[in-house]
Parts: structure tokens; sequence; C-alpha cells
């Protein structure tokens, strides 16, 4: 069981892509990561050595921020925008989407459900 | 894309000499000013700016992680004041009107 960061990775994939279970890892950083540690990316997570395990662990541990720590910096950027009474964290703070995109329609992923507007008649066939 | 290093931040000139003059006499006095895509600089921490937003002036206390930002970032041009309520008042109760 290959335990990095606080994270299980699947035994039955490659190293390459098991990696990036992990936050803050994608595709690119897990091949850097091998690249760094000299370990074979087509290997499957299985059958790593309890070392090879050592060495990516040091190595995430060395040069990434992961997981919690990750999250944290994320929320933090967040926050300060709000703070500051930016623009964009006034967006945030409204759930609207931040970066200009239009809202008269689309922008559901930060909008979430579509709240029903009361007297709106609604059409039928 | 973001702005070339080379060029550093943009900080509209007759700007940047009243916050220079206003430093040089460590005196504090709102700068009233249409340039909101002027970059806030360390040197402007502490002042209050009135920042245009095409109606009025918004004023900006500039605070420290305000740096990098522009000023006008910090005076909304629209302002949103809800949707119309619905005819029948009754918004509260119950908003499932099929």
């Amino acid at each position: 069981m290959a335990r990095i960061a606080g994270v299980d990775l699947p035994r039955d994939k490659k190293v390459e892509i098991g990696l990036t279970y992990i936050f803050g890892i994608g595709r690119a950083t897990a091949l850097a990561i091998l690249e760094a540690t000299g370990v074979n990316p087509a290997q499957r997570i299985r059958d790593l050595s309890d070392a090879d395990v050592a060495r990516l662990r040091a190595e995430i541990e060395r040069a990434h921020k992961v997981e919690g720590a990750l999250r944290t910096e994320t929320a933090m950027n967040i926050k300060r925008l709000m703070d500051i009474g930016s623009y964009r964290g006034i967006r945030h703070r409204r759930g609207l989407p931040v970066r200009g995109q239009r809202t008269h329609t689309n922008a559901r992923t930060k909008k979430g459900p579509r709240r029903a507007i009361a007297g709106k008649k609604k059409v039928t066939k | 894309m973001a702005r070339s290093v080379k060029k550093g931040p943009f900080v509209q000139d007759a700007l940047l000499d009243k916050v220079t003059a206003m430093n040089a006499r460590s005196e504090k006095r709102v700068t009233k000013t249409w340039s909101r895509a002027s970059t806030i600089l360390p040197e402007f921490v502490g002042h209050t700016f009135a920042v245009h937003n095409g109606n009025k002036f918004i004023p900006v206390y500039v605070t420290e992680n305000m740096v990098g930002h522009k000023l006008g970032e910090f005076a909304p041009t629209r302002l949103f004041r809800g949707h119309v309520a619905a005819k029948s008042d009754k918004k509260a109760g119950g908003v499932g009107k099929k």
C-alpha cells in the first residue's frame, strides 16, 4: 500500500497516473517528479519498492505544495481578494464568475442549479 | 496576456507625480483620479484616492495588500439592485410556482 501525502494511491495504475490522485499533482507534475526520482513512469504502483515510495514522498515534500497546504493557500488567496474589497473578491462573495464571463445565460457552474423565478410563465407546447 | 516586466507597472504619470509630491511633504490628501487602469504601487499605501466609476468618485483607502492591483478594481462600475420582485408579494413563502 503506497500512501503519499495522506492519499492512498490506486494499486493497479501506472505511477505516472497514480500520482495524479494527489491534489496538486497533474500529469506534468507527476512526470517531473518521476524524472527527478528516477522511477519508471510505466511501473504499476503495487510494484513500487518501499525505497521508491520513500523517494517519491521526499521529492513531493521537497518541491511541491499538495493537498491541505495547497487548499489552504488557494483559500487564503481568495480570502485576501474578498478582504480588500476588490472586484474579483466581490464576485467570489456573490458566487458569480470572476473572470468576466457572461452571466445572462450559462455560468451555472458558479451559480449552481437554476432557481425558479416567481411569476415567470412556463413555456408549454 | 500579462504585461511585459520590462515596461514596469503602468501608472498614470500625473498620478505618480502627485503621490510623490505628497509623500515628499508627508501629507495626505484625497486624490481625485479617473485613471482606473493605474497600478497601485507600494508608495500609494496609506493614501486615499477618489476613483471615478463613470458616475461619481468612490473613495478608496489603499492598504498594503492592495499593492499590484489596479485602482479601478476597487470602484465598481455597475450597480445591481436585485431583480424585480414578483407581482404577488409572496416571495418569502413559496417560490415554487410551476
